[in-house]
Formats: C-alpha cells, structure tokens, sequence
C-alpha cells in the first residue's frame, strides 16, 4: 500500500534506466541524505566523528571495494589489510612529497596506487582459482606489511617507523589531522563515500557489473559467451583495489592521523571487512553499508552494554566480545547466508503485498 | 657447509611441524569439504585444555586447585574425550545447518568458530602464557651435536616421530577399516554416501574428533617449543601455504608441502640477505638487514610460484571444470 509499484508507468527510456524507479525509495535515499548531510553534523563531536561515523563510513567504503572483487566477481580475497596499507602509506608519500596538493587529488593517487598494486597481485587469477586465489592474496597481505616496515623509504626514515599524517587541505578546508573540525572532517569523508557508492551501484548495474557477475556465475560459461574473464579479473582486482586504496588513505589520513603497517593494516582487517560483506550481504552495494555499520557498532554496543551495563572488567568483557562477535557470525551465516541486504530484499517484498499478502 | 646442513634440518623440522597442523586441516576438508580455518585456534584450545587439566585450573574462574591436578596420563585421554565433545557440538550448532551451503559461506563459519574458541579458550583457562611440561626431552640432540658437530633440538625430533606416527595410523585408518571406507565414500560424494545408508553426521563427528586429536598433537609439540599462548594459534596461518602447495586433499602432501616450505624458508631467512647482496654489490648498496623476517611470506609466495604451474598443488586431484 505505501510501497508499491503498480500505477507506475515508465513512458520513456530514461524513467526505464534511473537507478531506483520507485519513488520511495529515491525519497529514503534522499531522506537519508539528507539526514547524513545536515542532521548528523548537528550532533557531531570528537567522539562520535572518531569512534563511530567516520570508522563506519571509512569501512563501508572498503566493503564496497572488497564486495566489487568478492561479491560481484567472485574473487575470494584476504589481502584487503595489504591494499588498505597501500592506500595510506601512498597517501602518506604524496602528502609529503608534494606539500601543495590538495587532498583529493592525494587521495586519487593513493587510490591509483592501489590499484596497480592489485593489478599486480591480480595476475594469477587467470590459472589459480577458488581458495588456491586466497594465497595469492595473503601472500600481497604479507609482503606488503613486510615491505612497508623493512624499507624505511616509505616512512621517509623517521626513528619511529610509523607515518604520521601532516595537515592538508581538501578545497581549502583543512581536513587532517586533530586541528580539522570533526563536522569537516566527516563531510569530507561522507562527500567521498556518496560519490564511490554511487559510482559502484551504476558499475554494477551496467555493462561491467553484469560481465563480472557473468563471470562469478560460472567463468568458463561467461567465457562462451564471448567475456574475456581475464580482463574482466583484472578491471575487477583494479576498481576494488582503487576503493580500498582510498579507504587506506582516509584511515590513514582522516580518520586515525598515525599509522604502522602491522598495526593498522594487519590480517585481522582483511578478516574484518570480508566479515563486513559477509555479513551485509555478498553482491551488494547496500550491504556494504549494513554489513560496516553492524561490525563497526557492535563491538561498541557490547562493549558498553557489558562494561557500563554489567560492570564487568574490561579483560573479561574483551573475550566476551570477542565470543559473541565469532557466535554473531555463524548465527548470521545459518540464519541467513545472505545478509542483511537479503532481510530488506524480503521486508521490501513484504511490504509491496502488505495488507494483503496472498 | 655444515651450517648449510644445520639450516636445512631444522627447516625440515620445522616444516614436520607446519604438517602436523596442515594434516588436520586436509582431514576435514577430505571428508566435508569444510576449510578448517579454526584448526589453529583448535591446537591452542587443545593445549590449554591439556596444561588447565595437568595443573588443575578450574574453568571460568582461572584459579589453580593443585589437589585437581591430573597425572599426564589422565589428562591426555580427558583432552581428547574434551576434543570429541567439541566436535559433537561443532556438529550439532554449525555443519548441520550449513549442509550445501557455498563454500566462502561455510569458510566463513569457520572463521567465526576461531573467534569462538579463541574467546571461550581464554575465559575457561585464561590469556597468560603457560608453560606445557609433559617431560618431553628439551635442548639439543647431545650425540649428534658431539659426533658431527650439528645442532638439532630433541623436541622437534619427538615432533617428527610423532608426525610420522599419526600419518601411518591415518593412513591405516583411510585404507584399512571399515570407518576409513566410509569416510573415503563421503569425500567422494556426499549423496551416493547417503545412499548406501553411511550416516553423514557421525562421518563428520567422527572427522573433527580426529582433526581435534591431531590439533591435541600439533598444540603439545608447539606449546612444549615456544609455552602455550594465543600466538599458537597463528600456525594455522602458516600450514595453509603448505596446505595449498600439497594440494587440499592430499596427506602426503601436507608433509612434503612442509618439508619444502619449512626448507625454503630458513634457507632464505637465512642466505637471502647475504646473497642478494653479493649480487648487487658493484651496483647499488643493500644492506642485508633488510632481508630479515622474510619467514612471514616467503611461504606464500613459494606457494604462489608452485601453483602457477600447477593451480591444484602438487598433489591435489586434478580440478576439472564442465559448464
């Protein structure tokens, strides 16, 4: 009744073609737009710009590069901590190297980076398939980390052997470091989020995303077809390597002002951003989305609920955490396989029947 | 040349020991397909059940009770009844309800069982580091290192003939009995297996108790080299290069495919920086510090290099693919 699409008749081949042809939905997504652009800043501070919206916008930019290569190419990969690292510490280099650039033209060379990198780490994909691709990726995992914490080149030879951020301007409003407002800070980050979701959820709906979905299916089938998978691999390893590079460069740059390549970039955020689109749903922009807000805001959920609800210690209440977090998982997984994307598929399949289902 | 010999010895005992985590592994994914991602976390779970029942830690409270404390021959058989009873478990709350599901669904289930045991390890034993003293023989082999001047550590010796051992029993196992036939059906296909009235179930229960016995193993040879902690459980990020470089299926496999990378791997960790060096020293000064702690991937892209040229290592069944 309020969600529906009948009486809605398309009369030409745009109205045919736009992203999201019922009207409800372009007036959620404008709503929440609207919500994020304006409402959010409103509340914003140091503590919900640094430990919850930032994080979580950072992350679901990630996701969306991961989901590009796993969910729609179906190229199973573990090397996203590798990419990120990439990401920042080529921002970093950038940052310092050219002291005029503006931020986003930083981040768009970090992001370049990224993806020949990925491009490079991509080539095996042609031969090696399936869990045997997963050692490809790790392999990027390991001797990126390794590199970037061996050469001292790329952390321009400071005693420490951490990067940490200088302050930059994006348009003229500085946004790095702790001297940034938060509220520009998060506009900055979200302004970059909308373009890149928006960027992917036509990549996906047009002509590469239906070859990368081709090719997930069943590559020899794709291949028969007349898709070259190899190419169609490698745009894949490209583009989301593209993504996670930028996402790299904002956790470096924007979000945490300091990074070490182990530290920041280590195996347990490629595991973390898989779980992201595993959890939100593989092959989906908007999973992307739900699957980095429900891991980014759980564990602060626990946590407060079992430190400030229960009064357990903190080490207790830790593993706990880490207990409901792996339990979460499986649940999520036998529940529903297909995350949470699948769960508003079917609310929204519910609602066009509702108040009268069958 | 002798230190060259020393290298490759301890490699090739090193990488009995990735194998020993790397055959728990190839043992479910035999027999359900499963990617035993936790198989790490299982070892470390199986030692701190091992070290809490020697030392008579009551569970959740991480308080000694020294008049609980179990002789080693007690506590042994009480892990592995410890070890079945998690299997039943793993049985009846995941694989059951996962049956069919797709492959990175069922990997990712085992990711978060690793998240599970590596929680309720800590909360039932507690996170401190704890020394395993079972009474296995420790420092250096005394006859060898006299005779032929070769440093070779006792417990890594033990861990090869225990290797050894569990290979030959799971061999047996495989070919020779009535469970073992079984077990080699449901590998082959799970629904002609049914069909001839093999229960799927206990099949697997009765696989994770023996991966879980083998990761009992795997944990004691590790806890009693480097103390019982949670690092244990990154082992298993060391035997998948040596998984995927034996092939996925295959036991042979996961010991040679550790016997290369355990060799490989000290070799270069060892004369890489020196060599490369050597190589460009009339060119560019490289200091051969840098070639240090290469141990991290030099497994993975030793298995990378190996599976260009064969994409289902070296003896996996070949992957055949109809549209």
């Amino acid at each position: 009744m309020l969600y529906r699409e009948s009486g809605l008749f398309k009369t030409s081949y745009a109205a045919d073609q736009v992203i999201f042809p019922i009207p409800q939905d372009r007036w959620g997504i404008l709503a929440i737009l609207a919500i994020a652009f304006v409402g959010v800043p409103l509340i914003m501070d140091d503590y919900w710009a640094n430990a919850v919206f930032i994080p979580f916008l950072i992350y679901s930019l990630a996701a969306l590069g991961l989901n590009i290569l796993t969910g729609y190419c179906g190229q199973l990969s573990l090397g996203t901590g590798g990419f990120l690292a990439v990401g920042g510490y080529s921002s970093y280099k950038l940052m310092t190297s050219f002291p005029e650039l503006d931020m986003l033209l930083v981040l768009g060379g970090a992001g370049a980076t990224t993806a020949l990198v990925g491009l490079l780490f991509g080539l095996p994909c042609l031969r090696i398939k399936g869990f045997y691709l997963v050692v490809a990726t790790l392999a990027a995992q390991f001797f990126i980390i390794w590199l970037f914490y061996k050469v001292p080149w790329f952390y321009n030879y400071n005693a420490t052997g951490q990067i940490s951020v200088v302050p930059r301007e994006a348009l003229g409003f500085l946004v790095t470091t702790q001297r940034a407002d938060p509220v520009v800070r998060y506009l900055f980050v979200l302004s970059i989020v909308v373009v890149f979701a928006l960027a992917a959820k036509n990549m996906v709906r047009g002509r590469f995303g239906r070859m990368w979905m081709a090719i997930r299916d069943m590559d020899i089938a794709a291949e028969l077809i007349g898709i070259r998978p190899y190419m169609m691999k490698l745009t894949a390893f490209a583009v989301s390597s593209f993504y996670i590079g930028v996402a790299g460069a904002l956790i470096f740059a924007v979000w945490l002002g300091a990074a070490e390549s182990g530290e920041t970039y280590g195996i347990d955020e490629s595991f973390l951003v898989l779980f992201m689109i595993i959890v939100g749903g593989l092959g989906s922009v908007l999973g992307s989305f739900l699957g980095a807000a429900f891991i980014v805001l759980m564990p602060i959920g626990l946590k407060n609920l079992l430190v400030d609800g229960f009064g357990m210690t903190a080490v207790l209440a830790k593993h706990i955490e880490i207990t409901a977090f792996g339990v979460l998982i499986i649940f999520f997984l036998i529940v529903e396989p297909h995350g949470l994307a699948r769960l508003w598929q079917i609310i929204k399949e519910k609602l066009r029947l509702w108040p009268y289902p069958h | 040349m002798l230190f060259v010999l020393e290298t490759v010895i301890s490699g090739a005992l090193a990488g009995i020991m990735y194998s020993l985590v790397a055959l728990g592994f190839v043992l479910i994914f035999k027999a359900s397909g499963v990617f035993n991602f936790s198989q790490g976390v299982m070892a470390l779970f199986a030692a701190l059940t091992l070290v809490g029942l020697l030392s008579g830690t009551i569970p959740f409270t991480n308080t000694d009770n020294p008049a609980l404390a179990l002789p080693v021959w007690a506590a042994i058989p009480l892990t592995i009844f410890v070890m079945f009873i998690v299997a039943v478990l793993i049985e009846k709350f995941i694989l059951r309800h996962l049956v069919n599901q797709e492959h990175i669904i069922l990997f990712m289930a085992m990711v978060g069982l690793t998240y599970v045991f590596e929680g309720v390890g800590d909360m039932m034993w507690g996170s401190d580091v704890k020394v395993l003293d079972l009474g296995l023989p420790q420092g250096a082999w005394d006859w060898l290192f006299d005779t032929h001047d070769l440093y070779v550590e006792k417990i890594e010796m033990v861990a090869a003939a225990t290797a050894a051992v569990l290979v030959t029993v799971l061999a047996v196992f495989f070919q020779k009995t009535r469970i073992g036939r079984a077990l080699r059906a449901v590998a082959d296909d799970h629904q002609a297996a049914l069909s001839v009235g093999i229960s799927l179930r206990n099949i697997w229960i009765i696989v994770w108790s023996a991966a879980g016995i083998v990761a009992l193993a795997a944990g004691v040879m590790w806890g009693a080299k480097s103390g019982v902690q949670f690092s244990l459980s990154l082992i298993a990020l060391k035997a998948l290069p040596v998984l995927i470089l034996g092939g996925f299926t295959s036991i042979p496999g996961a010991i040679v495919g550790g016997l290369i990378i355990g060799i490989g791997e000290k070799l270069v960790e060892v004369f890489s920086g020196e060599l490369i060096a050597a190589a460009f020293a009339g060119l560019i000064e490289i200091d051969p510090g840098v070639f240090s702690a290469t141990e991290n991937w030099f497994a993975y892209v030793l298995a990378l290099f190996f599976l260009m040229f064969r994409p289902q290592g070296l003896f996996g069944e070949k992957i055949i693919e109809r549209v």
